[in-house]
């Protein structure tokens, strides 16, 4: 099948990432027509996942500005969710209801003061994720580093994840996909949501796509890291600043953190 | 005065079973095409998206699920609680709880948004998953009901009829709060978080199995020319009025619980009143059809006697309870999740619940078939079944239907003193 390619976690692949990481060292080379590694410097991880890190992101709304969606275009092209293309007989309007979204903003207002915020949401990789409770065959799952994502081979596609998710994080795959980046497995009939560019963590890279492309717009409203390192910038962040999990009430311990809602 | 109970294989002539047949293999093999065509496009070509994730296939199937356990309630009263004049009726309320069941998990299962993949969901488990629990809970209750009818049919399962019976009742009711359970799990969604919801769904339950029970039964009689006496009849009905009433008012209870419980205003005010299309289905099909209608029909002095009309108290039962599936599970879904308590969300790209809009659902033609598709499953394995053994008693006439209890007591009472 075309879209079956072999998922991050898998032995056999990483060996081959090995390979195709050294060879990717000199700079983007591509394997195929179409298909574009990343230009990395760091080799790709050879241990396996630690659980002495929390990867997560925080995020001041202070900062997030209207009207700027450079986070979203920077997680599609990355994720290669710009390669979606609507049905053709499929209207428009349903399209935006039916299409994958990993991170989307979100504008709201406060019903007493008025005061306007701007967000982005995403995947909040909940310590104790309900979509992974429930999930029956095990396809969602926890990674040590606290990155919550779904096996794209486990996934019966059975939806019952997107029924248990609190923040609406995840999307199913409507349509046959063509076309799609080696680096993020995905296709028809399964569900899908924000993994933290957990490619990304595998080649030891800095930052998220989201978090890098809201830098570089010089909004730096998104900061990603490592909750567990004291000394990481997010630490330091979260200690600096006041931020809030969004639905505090589930007490679900959410890896991603708001600042001014 | 009381007789031997015989049962008898249905014997209606050979044209007129292959011509029902006929038809539940067509509908079957139009379900079939749906789910070839869902499969084949993805399950863009349907109603459902990311807000709605579980479309009317879901309605149907969870539907004939809890129909399935309910069917089996007038087994469980005759064994377990020892009303012999529901004896007779045992083998067939068995029949009909396996069927519904197969009918209501194939729906599931094609549904999936990757089938051939089901092999995994039994080799690897996530034990944690309610979800995953209810597939021992539906393979169980299968075999169990399997058991049950040896027990009914075979001399040498006699001893065990009432242990097994006691066993099928509780696992009967595990199925059924499990069910209701896996939306009950769901502590994201405003709608469903209630612990009434499983002891609910077991008393929708009730009453939808009974209403299937009660047609398939009248079906089958009518068109072979057997009798059910006024009797039998009568504490049917009865019975299916009790339950119906029974369900009216646990979801009573059910709305206005989360009425009460502040944190559920918003949803159940919604619901209740602006949800447009689900408020339409909760108040004109749940309450009015499923509920009222029937209640009227079943005590009413006249009609509540009449076969005919009976039948139709059953259909209603049968619209409306379709039609409180379609209010809980697509309504909770379509309800924006409430993301940002005190806030209004301006703009969102990805549908949240702008303005506090519900999110669009409409179903299209291919899951309505899918649907019907297991329904249709559930009918014909009922239809095979009752054709080659012998599930039906031969008659339900008064003078054959074991003493009723009831009547007996009724009768003392009505002596002038
Ligand atoms: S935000 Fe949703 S998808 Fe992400 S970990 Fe939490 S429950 Fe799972
Ligand atoms: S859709 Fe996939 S990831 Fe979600 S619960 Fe079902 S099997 Fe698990």
């Amino acid at each position: 099948m075309k879209d079956e390619n072999r998922t991050n976690l898998e032995p056999v692949d990483r060996e081959r990432r090995t390979f195709i990481g050294a060879a990717a060292g000199v700079g983007a080379s591509m394997v195929a027509p179409g298909v574009i590694l990343h230009a990395v410097e760091a080799a790709p991880r050879a241990t396996s996942v630690s659980s002495d890190v929390r990867w997560g992101l925080a995020i001041d709304t202070a900062k997030c500005a209207e009207g700027c969606s450079a986070c979203i275009d920077a997680c599609d092209r990355e994720n290669g969710l710009d390669l979606q293309t609507k049905p053709k007989p499929l209207s428009e309007s349903k399209w935006d209801q039916q299409k994958a979204v990993w991170i989307r903003k979100v504008k709201l207002q406060d019903n007493q003061t008025g005061r306007i915020t701007n967000l982005p949401m995403m995947c909040q990789h909940c310590e104790d994720p309900p979509c992974v409770d429930v999930c029956p065959t095990g396809a969602s799952f926890k990674r040590a580093d606290g990155i919550v994502m779904v096996d794209r081979h486990l996934c019966i596609g059975c939806r019952y994840c997107m029924m248990a998710c609190p923040y609406k994080a995840r999307s199913f795959i409507h349509e046959a996909l063509e076309g799609q980046l080696t680096s993020v497995p995905r296709g028809k009939g399964c569900v899908e949501s924000c993994n933290l560019c957990v490619d990304r963590r595998d080649y030891g890279e800095e930052s998220t796509a989201c978090a890098d492309a809201c830098a570089a717009e010089g909004h730096n409203a998104i900061v990603f890291g490592d909750l567990k390192d004291p000394e990481s910038p997010i630490s330091q962040l979260l200690k600096a600043l006041p931020t809030r999990q969004i639905r505090e009430d589930l007490e679900l311990n959410t890896g991603v953190r708001y600042a001014g809602v | 005065m009381m007789k031997r109970i015989v049962y008898r294989e249905w014997r209606i002539p050979p044209a007129r079973f292959w011509g029902i047949l006929g038809i539940l293999a067509s509908v079957i093999g139009i379900g079939t095409l749906s789910f070839g065509y869902m499969e084949h496009q993805g399950h863009w070509v349907t109603g459902m998206n990311n807000a709605v994730v579980w479309g009317l296939p879901h309605v149907f199937a969870v539907f004939l699920v809890i129909a399935a356990s309910g069917a089996l309630n007038i087994a469980s009263i005759g064994t377990v609680f020892r009303k012999p004049i529901y004896k007779p009726l045992g083998r067939l309320s068995g029949l009909l709880a396996v069927a519904l069941l197969m009918g209501g998990l194939l729906i599931l299962v094609t549904d999936l948004g990757r089938p051939e993949r089901l092999i995994v969901a039994i080799t690897s488990y996530n034990f944690s998953s309610i979800f995953a629990w209810n597939i021992f809970l539906y393979t169980g209750f299968m075999a169990i009901v399997i058991a049950y009818l040896w027990t009914m049919a075979d001399r040498q399962g006699g001893p065990f009829n009432r242990p097994v019976g006691i066993l099928a009742l509780f696992w009967r009711l595990a199925l059924t709060t499990g069910t209701g359970s896996i939306f009950g799990f769901l502590v994201a969604r405003e709608a469903y978080s209630a612990a009434i919801l499983g002891p609910m769904f077991v008393i929708l339950s009730f009453a939808y199995g009974l209403a299937v029970f009660l047609l398939v039964l009248m079906f089958a009689f009518a068109e072979e020319g057997r009798v059910i006496g006024p009797k039998i009849l009568r504490r049917l009905k009865n019975l299916l009025a009790l339950f119906v009433a029974g369900a009216l008012y646990f979801m009573l209870i059910y709305h206005l619980t989360n009425l009460y419980a502040a944190k559920h205003d918003d949803f159940e005010s919604w619901l209740l009143l602006h949800g447009g299309i689900y408020t339409f289905a909760f108040w004109v099909g749940s309450i009015l059809i499923g509920g009222l209608l029937p209640l009227w029909i079943l005590y009413h002095p006249e009609k509540g006697k009449n076969c005919n009309w009976v039948a139709a108290a059953a259909a209603l039962v049968i619209v409306g309870g379709l039609s409180t599936m379609y209010v809980v599970i697509i309504g909770s879904q379509a309800y924006p999740m409430p993301l940002f308590p005190g806030q209004t969300i301006l703009e969102s790209g990805f549908g949240d619940g702008v303005g506090g809009r519900a999110a669009s659902y409409w179903p299209s033609i291919p899951e309505l078939l899918l649907g019907l598709g297991g329904v249709a499953v559930g009918l014909l394995i009922t239809a095979v079944g009752v054709r080659v053994l012998q599930f039906l008693p031969e008659s339900l006439a008064d003078d054959v239907v074991p003493v009723d209890e009831e009547t007996l007591g009724e009768a003392a009472f009505a002596k002038p003193a």
